[in-house]
């Protein structure tokens, strides 16, 4: 398993670096105490995925922020990317009418 | 401050780019790691969040210094809690630094022959239990001054870190002032020593901030990415505004005569440390240089059979669950 040179390797710093053997870096996603979803925290380096886990416990919920951890090797994710940005999102700008305060609704019908 | 005198690189890119990169900056959009970014504002990060990330590990020696002899075991534990901290806050700067494409071992190694500083101040050294509390009140309250501001920095990933780093920082400093309260109420002897702690740690916390950069053009240029969010003149100005009282509080003296309550400006006229010595310090002749890097050198050292053994360990169970499917 040889790590690539970073979890970012497409940055100009990150090319024609020799590759290097080093702890693959993992991103950390904690589930905090009422029931909400595993929201990114941070990231951190570890051999394996059990080690990862170890290691997000004593970096990342050291004062009880969280119940539940999941790990994923960074280079796992997929990305959109920046350039994407107007073909992604602009086509909901449009549409007003997915929002509920789109409809007026009279107040004798009541909460709605 | 953690991150003293970083150069800003100068950058020569398309004045177009260039323009809209710094309109983003002063609509206060945050760029992120996969954003265009100028090659010069990319090389600064890593040079002032690696030198930040190094402070944070380097920091850990002086105080690392007196777990083992802490007075009683709640201070004990309280101290470790602390020190972990540090290799935490480390952590995540280190991880902000590797989304502009470094690693953490290629920065760790530059560390460690010198090609990247960390703060002159983990160059002195703590004789006393008196002095945790003066590293936790004085040192971790000048690097909050500058903290707390960077929470709002242009780049998205150093933004994040910094919040994280400043609500655990507050804890820091909260437990250096009580450690200084106990001291400065006990005996004739324990207030010597807090008042003795303060007398050698006051200039070198003035230091952090770095030599005035009123005429720097790295500072405007870093200013202007808002990677830096005052002038050095500024946050230590109110450093010791914030701090003068609370020493006075404890019935102790900072030990500058010139130090007087300007009402015009609203604030202290103070002495200014001795820059001479700020510059022996990091160039590499400071009382504790030496120790405090081949203290970082022989743990890199020691450690490399454990990373690579665990390296070697993580590959074999990755081959074996291969092989099994």
């Amino acid at each position: 398993m040889s790590s690539p040179n970073s979890a970012y390797p497409d940055t100009p710093e990150a090319q024609d670096k020799p590759k290097r053997q080093e702890w693959p870096l993992w991103e950390v996603f904690i589930r905090g105490q009422h029931g909400m979803s595993h929201r990114h925290v941070g990231s951190l380096h570890a051999a394996d995925e059990e080690m990862a886990i170890k290691n997000a416990r004593d970096v990342y919920t050291r004062r009880n922020e969280g119940v539940s951890i999941w790990v994923v090797e960074a280079r796992h994710i997929a990305a959109s990317s920046p350039s994407d940005k107007g073909p992604l999102y602009e086509p909901s700008e449009s549409k007003v009418y997915r929002h509920p305060t789109f409809f007026d609704i009279p107040d004798e019908v009541g909460a709605m | 401050m953690y991150a003293q005198m970083v150069k800003s690189e100068a950058t020569q890119e398309d004045p177009e780019m260039l323009a809209a990169f710094q309109a983003r900056i002063d609509a206060g959009e945050k760029i992120e790691p996969k954003d265009w970014m100028p090659a010069g504002y990319r090389k600064t990060l890593i040079r002032q969040i690696g030198q930040h990330a190094h402070s944070e590990i380097v920091g850990q020696l002086p105080e690392g210094n007196w777990i083992t002899r802490a007075p009683t075991l709640e201070r004990k534990a309280i101290l470790l809690a602390k020190v972990q901290d540090e290799a935490g806050h480390g952590l995540y700067l280190y991880c902000a630094a590797e989304t502009l494409g470094v690693t953490r071992d290629e920065m760790t190694e530059m560390l460690l022959d010198g090609r990247m500083k960390y703060s002159s101040i983990f160059n002195y050294p703590t004789l006393t239990w008196a002095d945790m509390g003066a590293v936790g009140w004085l040192v971790d309250g000048a690097a909050i001054m500058n903290q707390v501001p960077l929470q709002r920095t242009s780049f998205g990933p150093y933004s994040r870190a910094m919040i994280r780093v400043c609500k655990e920082e507050s804890f820091h400093q909260r437990q250096g002032y009580a450690v200084m309260m106990k001291m400065a109420q006990g005996t004739p002897a324990q207030k010597a020593m807090a008042q003795n702690a303060l007398n050698r740690l006051w200039f070198p916390s003035l230091m952090m901030f770095g030599p005035s950069d009123a005429d720097s053009t790295h500072s405007v240029q870093s200013m202007a990415w808002k990677i830096k969010m005052n002038t050095n003149d500024e946050l230590r100005q109110k450093f010791v505004d914030q701090t003068v009282p609370q020493a006075e509080y404890l019935g102790l003296t900072v030990p500058d005569e010139t130090l007087n309550w300007n009402a015009e400006k609203g604030g202290y006229d103070f002495a200014e440390p001795d820059w001479d010595e700020f510059f022996e310090v990091i160039t590499g002749n400071g009382p504790c240089n030496t120790e405090r890097l081949a203290a970082r050198n022989k743990a890199w050292d020691d450690g490399k059979w454990v990373r690579d053994g665990l390296l070697a360990h993580a590959q074999k169970r990755k081959m074996r669950k291969v092989a099994a499917e």
